[in-house]
C-alpha cells in the first residue's frame, strides 16, 4: 500500500555564517507514516525541521507539500500548509491554562467552553489525557508536551514534527506517547520524529532518514534494518569511535561523599542520600536523564548550593559550609556547561584574558588588575588547546561553541586542580572538538586528578570513564565498573527499572574501603552535619 | 469643620488626585503587559499635558469669538491632541526599544527627562492660552453638581476625565481578561518566542500597546493641568512625581486595572491626608512616603506568595530577538 507523499524536501541547504548546517538534504514523508530523522548532536536535524516549520528559511532547495511547491516563510505560513512542530523546549505561556495556550494565535473566538469541548474531543480521539483548564506551570513535563501536541492538532496540522519528544519522558510516558503517535498515524497523519535513540527509532517508525554532519545519508525501511547498520550510517562508515582510556594506578579516595541530600530551589528533593567517592587518577561518570539532580550535585560540591544533610570530605577534611572561594583554593574546580552553553563559568562579553582572571583576581597584591600575566596565560591556553580566536581580547561570546567550551575547560585545568567536576563538557560540540576535550580530561587524569564527569552520551561514558554512577530522580541506582556494564543495563538503571543499590545492599556502593577517615571520624562528621541542619 | 474629620471631603479629594495616578497606571499596565517597562511615564504625561495645551491654542486660535466655539470642542480637541502628543512620545520609546532593541530602562529615563524639559519650555505659553480661553472650566464638574448630598459629592462632583479614567480602566480590564486581543497581548509579554511561534506579530503588538498605553498615560498629565490645578498652578516637577507614583501603582495593584481604580484612590488619600489631619509638618511627610512603602510591601508579599498570576509579565524589560541561537 503506497500512500500519497505528504511532504517532500529537495536539495535543501542552509548555513549560519561559515557553518554549514544542512547540505543538499532530500527526503520525503508519506501520509499515514512515521518517519524517524536520525543523526548525532549537531547533525542538522533540528535546523532542517525548523525550515519546514518556518522558523528559518532555506538558502537553497525546495519544499513540496502534498505535491505542490510550498513557500514557508513563517510559523504562520507553515500552519497554513497544515504543518505543525512540537519543539524540544516547549513554547507555552506558563501563566495561561492549556486551553488558552491552545487557541493562542488562532483566528477563533475567545470562547473557552467551545475550546474545552473540542480539546476533549481530540483527546478522546487519539487517547490523550488532559485537563484543558489546568495552568501550564502546574503541569508535569509530559502534560506540557501533550498540550503542545494538541495545540498543533487543534490547528488542523496533519504533518507533525516532534523534536526529541522522548528526551524528558519516563519509559511509561514514552510508551503512552508512542501509542498516541500510532493512533495519529492510523488516522492518516504524517509524523516526523527527531531522535538519536536507536531503540525508539526501531520501535516507532516506518522508515528512517539519516543525517550526518548536515548531509543526507539515506533512508531505509525500519523493518529491513538494525541498530548496527543505523549506527554506521549515523556516524559514518566504519568510523571507530575509540576513546583511549588511560590506565592509572589507583590511589586514595580524593573526594568522598556520604548520604548527601540536596533540595532544589523549589523545595523538592534533587539528590537523595547519595554516597560516592572519587580516587585520584580516576574518572567517575554520572549518568542519568537530564534534570535528575546532576546540576545540584555539581553545585553542592563547588559550594554554590546548600546541602540539607550528609557530608562532603575532601582529602580528609569536610568542605561542607565552606565558601566557594575556599573550595577553589583547595583545588576543586567545576565547569558546568548548561544548555545555553554560556550561562555558567564564563562572562560572555568579557575577553578570554578577562575570563582567565575571573578566578584569580583575588590573588594580586596591588588593588590594580594585572592584565598582562592573564594575557600571557590566555595566549598559552590558546596555543595549547588550539582555540580559534582572532585575539586574546575577543569577547568570548563571539567564539564558536567548541572554542568557548575549550576556554572554560582550559581555564579550570590551568589552575592545577586536584578534582575536576565537569558537566556536559561536549554539549553541542562536533566530533573533533569533543575528542579534544576528552583528550584534555585524560591528560588530567594521567596527572592524578580526580574527575567527576556528568555526561549525556552513554557510549562516550562507557569508553571514557572508569566507573559510572547512575542517578534516577536524585537517587543513586548503583556505581558500576565501565568495563563490566552494557548500555542497556545503564539505561535500565537510569529509568529506575534496575536498582543495584537496593538489590545488592551488601556491596556498600559508594563507600570506599580505604577511606581517609576512620569510621569514628565519619560518625562525628555525620553528627556535625546533623546539627548544622537542625 | 474644625475638630471633626471630614471623610467625604477626603474621599472626593482622593478620587481627584487618584485620577492622575490611575490614568498613568492604566497606560503603563497595558505597556508592561506587552513586556515593555516604560519608565518614560512622567515624560509622557508631560507631553500629554503639552498636547492638551496645544489643543486649546488650536481652538482659541481658530475661533476668535469665544462664544462661537462650544465647550465640548475645547474638551474634545484638547483630549485628542493630548493623546496624540503622548503617543508621539510613546513612538520614540517604541522605536528605540522594539525596533532597535535598546535597553528599556535607559530609553524610558531619557524620555522622562526629555518630556519634562519640553514641558518646562512651553509651560508659560500653555498657562496663558488656558487662562485666556477659560477652557479649564469645561473640564471641571461634568454634571455641574453643587449640592451637599454625600452621594452627589462623591460620585457626581468630578470633571469629565475622572469618569473617563474609570471607564478606561474597566475597558482595559475587559480587554486583558476577556478578549482574544488581551490573550495575545499577555502572551507577547509573558513569552514572546511562544507568541511568535504561533504566528502572532510580536512587534506589532508591542508597538500598538506602547502607543495606546502612552496616550492613556498622557491624559493623566492633561487632567492634572486642566482639572486638578485649574489650568494655572501646575509645575513639571509635580507631573514628574505623579508619574513615578503611577509606575509604583502598577506594581502595587499587581497589573490589574480594576484593582488600580481602588489603589489610585488609596494613593490619592495618602496625598491629601495631611490637609485633613491636624498634624505637624514632619508628620505630614510620613503620608508622602506611604504609597512607596505599600508598593514595597506588596512586592515582598507577592514574591513570598509566589503565585504565578500575580507576578509581573515574565519577559518584562527584555528585548525580543527572534533568530538568537
Amino acid at each position: 500500500m503506497e500512500n500519497r507523499i505528504a511532504l517532500e524536501l529537495k536539495n535543501i541547504s542552509k548555513h549560519f555564517g561559515k557553518i554549514q548546517a544542512n547540505k543538499n538534504v532530500s527526503l520525503d514523508v508519506r501520509e499515514g507514516e512515521i518517519l524517524s530523522l536520525l543523526g548525532e548532536n549537531g547533525s542538522g536535524k533540528t535546523t532542517l525541521m525548523n525550515m519546514i516549520s518556518g522558523i528559518y528559511y532555506p538558502d537553497e532547495g525546495e519544499i513540496f507539500v502534498r505535491g505542490e511547491k510550498a513557500n514557508i516563510t513563517s510559523p504562520k505560513s507553515a500552519f497554513s500548509y497544515r504543518i505543525g512542530m512540537i519543539h524540544q523546549h516547549f513554547k507555552l505561556v506558563e501563566t495561561f491554562t492549556a486551553a488558552e495556550n491552545i487557541i493562542l494565535g488562532t483566528a477563533e473566538k475567545y470562547d473557552l467552553k467551545y475550546v474545552n469541548s473540542r480539546v476533549s474531543e481530540i483527546a478522546a480521539k487519539y487517547g490523550f489525557d488532559i485537563n484543558p483548564k489546568k495552568m501550564i506551570h502546574e503541569m508535569s513535563v509530559s502534560e506540557k508536551q501533550t498540550v503542545e501536541i494538541i495545540k498543533v492538532i487543534y490547528r488542523g496540522a496533519d504533518i507533525l514534527i516532534l523534536d526529541e519528544p522522548t528526551a524528558v519522558l519516563t519509559p511509561q510516558e514514552i510508551e503512552k506517547l508512542f501509542t498516541i503517535l500510532r493512533n495519529m498515524k492510523n488516522d492518516g497523519k504524517s509524523i516526523i520524529i527527531i531522535t538519536h535513540k536507536l531503540n525508539e527509532v526501531l520501535a516507532i517508525s516506518d522508515r528512517v532518514s539519516i543525517l550526518r554532519k548536515g548531509e543526507y545519508v539515506g533512508t531505509v525501511n525500519t523493518s529491513e534494518t538494525n541498530e548496527k547498520e543505523l549506527t554506521e550510517m549515523m556516524v559514518g562508515a566504519k568510523i571507530n569511535l575509540e576513546i583511549n582510556r588511560v590506565k592509572i594506578e589507583k590511589k586514595n579516595p580524593l573526594l568522598e561523599i556520604r548520604d548527601l541530600t540536596i533540595l532544589k530551589d523549589d523545595g523538592s528533593i534533587a539528590i537523595d542520600k547519595v554516597s560516592f567517592y572519587i580516587r585520584s587518577g580516576e574518572i567517575l561518570g554520572v549518568a542519568g536523564i537530564t534534570g535528575c539532580g546532576q546540576k545540584e550535585l555539581c553545585e553542592a560540591i563547588a559550594g554554590l548550593h546548600k546541602i540539607t544533610s550528609g557530608s562532603i570530605v575532601h582529602g580528609g577534611e569536610s568542605i561542607v559550609g565552606m565558601s566557594s572561594k575556599d573550595i577553589i583554593r583547595k583545588g576543586i574546580s567545576m565547569s558546568f556547561i548548561p544548555e545555553d552553553r554560556l550561562g555558567m563559568g564564563l562572562a560572555p562579553s568579557f575577553s578570554i584574558t578577562d575570563n582567565m582572571m575571573l578566578k584569580t583576581y583575588g590573588e594580586g597584591k596591588t588593588p590594580f588588575v594585572d592584565r598582562n600575566s592573564a594575557r600571557e596565560r590566555a595566549k598559552a591556553l590558546i596555543e595549547k588547546l588550539g582555540i580559534v580566536t582572532p585575539s586574546t581580547e575577543t569577547p568570548v561570546r563571539r567564539l564558536s561553541g567548541g572554542n568557548v567550551q575549550k576556554v572554560l575547560v582550559g581555564r579550570e585545568i590551568e589552575s592545577g586542580p586536584n578534582v575536576i567536576i565537569t558537566a556536559y563538557p561536549v554539549r553541542g560540540l562536533d566530533i573533533n572538538s569533543s575528542y579534544q576535550i576528552y583528550d584534555i580530561l585524560n591528560e588530567q587524569k594521567a596527572k592524578g586528578t580526580g574527575i567527576l564527569f556528568v555526561g549525556e552520551d552513554l557510549d562516550v561514558m562507557l569508553a571514557l570513564c572508569d566507573k559510572i554512577m547512575v542517578l534516577c530522580h536524585g537517587k543513586m541506582m548503583g556505581i558500576v565498573n565501565a568495563d563490566h556494564v552494557t548500555k542497556e543495563e545503564l539505561g535500565l538503571m537510569m529509568t529506575g527499572a534496575v536498582n543495584l543499590n537496593e538489590e545488592q545492599k551488601d556491596k556498600n556502593f559508594g563507600i570506599a574501603r580505604d577511606s581517609q577517615l576512620t569510621p569514628e571520624q565519619w560518625a562525628e562528621e555525620e553528627k556535625k552535619a546533623g546539627k548544622e541542619n537542625r | 469643620m474644625i475638630g471633626s474629620f471630614n471623610l467625604v471631603g477626603l474621599i472626593v479629594d482622593a478620587i481627584a488626585i487618584g485620577t492622575v495616578y490611575l490614568l498613568g497606571c492604566i497606560g503603563e499596565t497595558l505597556t508592561e503587559k506587552a513586556g515593555n517597562l516604560n519608565l518614560g511615564i512622567p515624560g509622557i504625561m508631560c507631553c500629554g499635558a503639552l498636547g492638551g495645551g496645544f489643543g486649546i491654542w488650536l481652538c482659541s486660535d481658530k475661533c476668535t469669538d469665544l462664544a462661537a466655539s462650544p465647550a465640548y470642542m475645547y474638551v474634545l480637541v484638547s483630549i485628542l491632541c493630548s493623546m496624540l502628543f503622548a503617543a508621539a512620545a510613546g513612538l520614540i520609546y517604541a522605536l528605540f526599544t522594539v525596533t532597535l532593541k535598546a535597553n528599556q530602562s535607559v530609553v524610558g529615563l531619557v524620555l522622562t527627562t526629555f518630556g519634562i524639559g519640553v514641558f518646562r519650555f512651553f509651560a508659560k505659553k500653555i498657562n496663558k492660552d488656558i487662562i485666556f480661553s477659560g477652557a479649564h472650566y469645561y473640564f471641571k464638574n461634568l454634571f455641574g453638581y453643587e449640592g451637599d448630598n454625600i452621594f452627589g459629592k462623591i460620585f457626581l462632583s468630578h470633571g469629565i476625565l475622572v469618569y473617563l479614567a474609570i471607564i478606561i480602566a474597566i475597558c482595559a480590564a475587559f480587554l486583558l481578561n476577556k478578549t482574544k486581543v488581551g490573550l495575545n497581548l499577555r502572551a507577547v509579554g509573558e513569552n514572546p518566542a511562544t507568541a511568535d511561534a504561533v504566528g502572532l506579530n510580536v512587534s506589532a503588538y508591542k508597538y500598538a500597546f506602547i502607543l495606546i498605553g502612552s496616550s492613556i498615560s498622557g491624559l493623566g498629565g492633561l487632567y492634572y493641568v486642566m482639572d486638578k490645578s485649574d489650568g494655572t498652578n501646575f509645575t513639571e516637577a509635580a507631573i514628574d512625581s505623579f508619574g513615578w507614583m503611577a509606575v509604583a501603582l502598577v506594581i502595587a495593584t499587581m497589573w490589574k486595572p480594576l484593582v488600580s481604580i481602588f489603589g489610585s484612590i488609596l494613593f490619592g488619600a495618602f496625598y491629601v491626608m495631611p490637609a485633613y489631619l491636624p498634624l505637624s509638618r514632619n508628620m505630614n511627610k510620613l503620608f508622602a512616603i506611604a504609597p512607596y512603602v505599600i508598593t514595597v510591601v506588596v512586592l515582598i508579599v507577592i514574591r513570598f506568595m509566589n503565585q504565578k498570576n500575580n507576578q509581573p509579565p515574565a519577559s518584562l524589560g527584555l528585548s525580543y530577538f527572534r533568530e538568537e541561537r
